[in-house]
């Protein structure tokens, strides 16, 4: 079976992915035009949530950096995009470009500090961000519109595109499917440019920071600059993902950015294992598909709507803890032990 | 002046509130080496048990008795329970164990005493001193505040200069190895290291919610606060954790003063980040060398 894998698979790094990810795609677009409306809409957030926790298990996972402030990142990136959003003159690609480099930049700023830390001092240093810099847009209401916040004119769908899809699926493109459309895009690019990065020279040194600092700088890695890298590629994702969340939500205001949406990003890759991609998505899934559930089990069980509301960052907080304690390597990590369980079984007979 | 005088008069009693958060931290820490980044929402939690006392007609200090008691149940139990099997593991572990108690504690004080702002009294008088015809920002509350904290911060003092207890705890801080061989029951000590911290946090909880509204997430930015002014005497030192809660009082009250409130938590990561770049080790500490 093995054997046969290998011979229909292209030996190239890059071609697997880029076959993995077009796979993905045509998965994506039977999914979305499938499912509903509000189906949809939960596939749009999703797109955001899993490009923050992709970037952050790259940061977390193999550089061994643990960042509570990825929640604020992504406020950067929310603001810039619904700035640059506001007159309508520049096109929406453009505007997640910029947010991007923006956050990207805000990164470097933040990796330079964060780079002298480890472990508690920069979880306190990352906390302290996620708790302040949504005070940036109240302090500064004229631009950034305060509490209210600034709304977002979200991208029309192109009439070619839904002439096209038409075509292919003999369904209308609504605009919740198309901005779900943009999310899946965005996070299979990310994914794509994220497991080649992964795979390659980067990801390797990365690895071997986060595993021993010493015998990292005796190999002549410089320990510093590789620890900005990750965070700025971390970041990145983050700007993008507040940028995608912008459109999405049509809003970007303070109260969408709390230290609850940094530490459920957290939640997001621990539990679906830190350091794989796959694992995180699995996480993202679980932010958008476990709160409706758990909401709906809490109002059936006689809790107020409000109460419901607060029984998904509980099981979160429960989850997080449960998941350290009895499986610290996350749902990959369970995976990853069954599979080598099973193949010393299947080599000892 | 008038004003200066002021923000620096609430900077004060601020300020004595983060130390007593900071001690908080820093007996943790000094015990197990691990941050409890849930220290706030287990404050939070035991503040709103005296709320709740307190709203059902029982006396201001039945509430801080019990609030005061819980915690200690509450940190033995958080220790003994869930923090055990990750002390002496990899430190990413136990930060994000403490950050999971965090957010569900903070989920279930709203489920259980609901998310809305709820006012909390105040035990004293809210209305400034006069002195000299001008009423100053110090009041009756402040005055218990500060003499609050001080009298626990004696109370360690003794606790851990001349008790046979205290001795035992510290060295099993010290060195965990030698104190066992020495016939110290250092599971014992560490849970009670953490129930007495988790009483000296629900303390400063309570002395914030006083004569102010409390929901459940408005010890949030106390966690950053307590946690620079922690780094700021150097983490090890319960003494530099005081002066480092007073300075970081004063420091947000002026930032908070004359420049805007919502920058007041920019402002502590701007000094914590200058901190830990400048003088790694905190402003006071006489170890010559440690990794942050």
């Amino acid at each position: 079976m093995r054997a046969l894998v290998h011979r229909v698979l292209p030996s190239s790094v890059l071609l697997r992915h880029v076959l993995a990810v077009l796979a993905a795609l045509v998965v994506v677009v039977l999914v979305l035009e499938t499912t509903s409306q509000f189906r949809n809409s939960q596939f749009a957030t999703m797109s955001y949530y899993a490009i923050a926790a992709v970037g952050l298990t790259v940061l977390t996972g193999l550089n061994g950096q643990i960042s509570l402030g990825h929640g604020a990142l992504m406020a950067v990136g929310a603001y810039t995009t619904a700035l640059l959003l506001a007159d309508g003159a520049v096109p929406f690609p453009l505007a997640m470009l910029a947010a991007t480099a923006v956050t990207a930049l805000v990164g470097v700023v933040v990796g330079a500090a964060a780079a002298r830390l480890h472990g508690p001092y920069l979880a306190g240093a990352t906390l302290a961000l996620a708790v302040g810099v949504p005070g940036l847009a109240i302090y500064f209401d004229g631009l950034l519109g305060g509490e209210q916040g600034l709304r977002v004119s979200s991208p029309r769908p192109p009439d070619w595109l839904d002439d096209a899809l038409y075509f292919l699926t003999a369904n209308d493109l609504t605009g919740a499917k198309y901005l779900a459309y943009l999310g899946w895009g965005t996070l299979l690019l990310v994914l794509l440019l994220l497991a080649n990065l992964m795979a390659g020279r980067y990801g390797r040194v990365w690895r071997a920071v986060r595993d021993d600092e010493v015998a990292a700088e005796l190999a002549g890695l410089r320990l510093g600059r590789l620890r900005v890298l990750a965070f700025v590629v971390s970041a990145a994702c983050a700007g993008l993902a507040g940028s995608v969340l912008a459109m999405v939500v049509r809003l970007a205001a303070p109260s969408g950015f709390t230290i609850v949406l940094s530490l459920s990003l957290l939640t997001a890759v621990v539990v679906g294992g830190l350091g794989s991609l796959t694992g995180a998505l699995l996480g993202s899934a679980l932010l958008v598909f476990l709160p409706p559930a758990v909401t709906n089990v809490g109002t059936s069980a006689g809790l107020t709507g409000v109460q419901a509301a607060q029984l998904a960052p509980f099981v979160y907080g429960v989850v997080l803890v449960v998941v350290m304690l009895v499986a610290p390597g996350g749902v990959m990590g369970l995976v990853r032990s069954w599979r080598r369980r099973g193949l010393r079984q299947g080599g000892s007979r | 002046m008038q004003q200066f005088l002021n923000v620096t008069l609430g900077g004060l009693a601020q300020g004595a509130i983060y130390a007593a958060f900071a001690l908080a931290l820093v007996l943790i820490w000094r015990a197990t080496r691990i941050i409890n980044f849930a220290q706030g929402a287990m404050a939070m939690f035991t503040t709103y048990l005296a709320l709740v006392l307190i709203e059902s007609g029982q006396s201001y200090w039945t509430g801080f008795a019990v609030a005061l008691a819980g915690g200690l149940v509450l940190g033995a139990l958080v220790e003994r329970v869930v923090m055990r099997p990750v002390e002496g593991g990899p430190e990413l572990n136990a930060v994000i164990v403490t950050l999971g108690l965090f957010v569900a504690l903070q989920a279930l004080a709203a489920i259980l005493f609901g998310a809305t702002f709820q006012s909390f009294p105040a035990p004293f008088g809210l209305r400034g001193f006069t002195v000299g015809g001008t009423t100053i920002a110090f009041t009756p509350f402040s005055v218990f505040v500060i003499g609050s904290v001080v009298v626990v911060m004696l109370g360690l003092v003794a606790l851990f200069r001349f008790t046979d207890l205290g001795l035992r705890m510290r060295a099993s801080a010290f060195s965990q190895e030698v104190a066992r061989l020495l016939g110290v029951r250092v599971g014992r000590m560490l849970t009670l290291g953490w129930a007495f911290a988790a009483v000296v946090g629900s303390l400063a909880g309570l002395l914030i919610a006083g004569g102010n509204l409390v929901h459940p997430a408005y010890m949030d930015a106390v966690i950053v606060y307590g946690f620079v002014a922690a780094v700021l005497g150097g983490l090890e030192s319960p003494a530099g954790a005081v002066a480092g809660g007073l300075i970081i009082g004063l420091a947000l009250s002026y930032v908070s003063g004359y420049l805007g409130s919502e920058l007041v938590t920019l402002a502590a990561l701007a000094i914590l980040v200058a901190v830990l770049l400048v003088r790694p080790h905190g402003l006071f500490s006489r170890v010559a060398e440690r990794r942050v």
